[in-house]
């Protein structure tokens, strides 16, 4: 399989991919990243961008810088330098547990965080620990940079809160408290390693109670999403309560209209719904047991 | 659609090249139909399979997933560059009496991905080599022989460091 021909531009700096991507703007543009979403899509045909604007030569965009209550993650950070980052398993675990998850060694050496996040995959693995660790995304455009809090980054497959002609440049993961803790678990497609479903926890609490709980799904919706009641289940809730993670689990789709859960030839709408609820259960008994244990503790 | 070219450079197995590419050239078309590199096999090219692993600048990557512009100014190491015939790299020779490989598609791949591992991690698991070895399919062996031949390998290359 070869990509149809396209033109390419390397750039050196973020402006000057702002510069390119504005340039070509009456063209099908796009950004090639890690490209491990990107040129499967042109081999398929899926994609046929006339013009290609490689980030890979723009060495500003890449690196883990630890800041104190945040660690920033910039966009063409491949994903085995975020599964191999001992700050970030320290300070909020669900993001390079979730990083560590994806594809092969081979893909995780060439895939990007912010390729990942800018391409918005139903299931991919890092929307929902990004939903989760409460993340902020950068974005550079033309008008200048501004922040998207996850909350509102991911909108639907593949569309995300970039507008035209902007690019994603870092994402800055707050730190967890010494008394909180986080997990991604995933039940992996057989074929292809992407996520059949996704749980992305992170829980903040308070003695023995939870006081905050972030619980977000890939692979389950058009996009990633968070459970709402799941979360409300928890808070509130005592660590101590064996009967919390299912009962929590067992509201993942509560709220959620049935044709809203994907259906596809690798799972019928009722499995993945199914899988929703053991996955979020287990994501939440794995969090639970981390509490206290010092993986997450500041510093 | 203009087909305008890039002239590049890879450094591949130490010897470098420079070549003009289209823009659309994936890596594994540049090594093995323009520079001769046949080792690298184009296998699934959906980026499952892992035949066609080679390192860009010392890691594992699937080469069918790479457009060769983006690997310009790389050092590049495919399977021609791991032993000669008649001087096999511990892991070659540990594949060959393994019996790691049957029809020998996927074992170029194999091999460079088990180096990686060894790199990495001198004594793995079989545990450990499993997961390492997740991106790369073979549909002869059912595995376990390329588990023992890795092995095999890294008790080799460990007593030979140990013996210098």
């Amino acid at each position: 399989m070869y990509p149809a021909s396209f033109e390419y531009v390397a750039v050196d700096s973020a402006e000057e991919a702002i510069d390119s991507l504005a340039e070509h703007g009456d063209r099908e543009v796009t950004l090639l990243a890690g490209g491990h979403s990107l040129l499967p899509m042109m081999k398929s045909g899926l994609a046929s961008p006339e013009v290609v604007v490689d980030l890979g030569g723009v060495d500003a965009l890449s690196g883990i810088e630890r800041g104190d209550d945040a660690t920033r993650i910039n966009a063409m950070t491949e994903y085995a330098a975020v599964a191999d980052d001992e700050g970030l398993w320290s300070d909020n675990p669900v993001v390079p547990e979730a990083a560590a998850a994806i594809g092969d060694v081979q893909v995780r050496n060439v895939g990007t965080v912010g390729g990942n996040v800018a391409h918005s995959d139903p299931a991919a693995d890092l929307p929902a620990a990004m939903l989760a660790a409460d993340a902020t995304i950068h974005a550079l455009g033309p008008d200048g940079e501004r922040e998207i809090p996850a909350a509102d980054f991911f909108q639907a497959m593949f569309t995300t809160a970039l507008a035209d002609g902007e690019l994603l440049t870092a994402i800055d993961v707050p730190h967890l408290g010494s008394d909180d803790a986080a997990a991604y678990v995933k039940k992996a497609s057989p074929s292809s390693g992407y996520a059949l479903v996704g749980v992305a926890v992170v829980l903040e609490t308070d003695g023995e109670e939870i006081a905050d709980a972030r619980v977000a799904a890939n692979g389950a919706f058009d996009h990633a999403m968070a459970l709402e009641p799941v979360e409300e289940e928890l808070v509130g809730g005592s660590l101590d309560d064996e009967s919390l993670p299912e009962r929590a689990a067992g509201r993942a789709t509560d709220d959620v209209e049935s044709y809203l859960v994907l259906d596809d030839e690798q799972a019928s709408s009722e499995y993945r719904a199914h899988l929703l609820e053991v996955y979020a259960e287990r994501a939440l008994e794995t969090a639970i047991d981390r509490v206290g244990d010092g993986s997450n503790a500041d510093g | 659609m203009t087909t305008d070219t890039h002239e590049i450079t890879l450094t591949v197995n130490g010897t470098t090249r420079e070549l003009r590419v289209e823009p659309r050239t994936l890596l594994i078309h540049a090594l093995r139909d323009e520079l001769g590199y046949t080792g690298p096999k184009v296998g699934c090219e959906t980026t499952l399979c892992g035949a066609c692993t080679v390192h860009v600048d010392g890691k594992p990557v699937k080469s069918c997933t790479m457009l060769a512009v983006q690997a310009d100014g790389a050092d590049v190491t495919t399977v021609e560059g791991l032993g000669e015939a008649d001087e096999l790299h511990p892991l070659q020779t540990a594949f060959q009496e393994e019996h790691g490989l049957q029809c020998g598609y996927c074992t170029p791949g194999m091999l460079l991905t088990a180096l990686s591992l060894l790199e990495d991690e001198p004594d793995p698991t079989r545990a450990e080599i499993r997961e390492a070895l997740e991106g790369n399919l073979c549909r002869c062996t059912g595995y376990q022989n390329i588990v023992d031949a890795v092995e095999t390998a890294a008790a080799r290359m460990n007593a030979a460091e140990g013996a210098d």
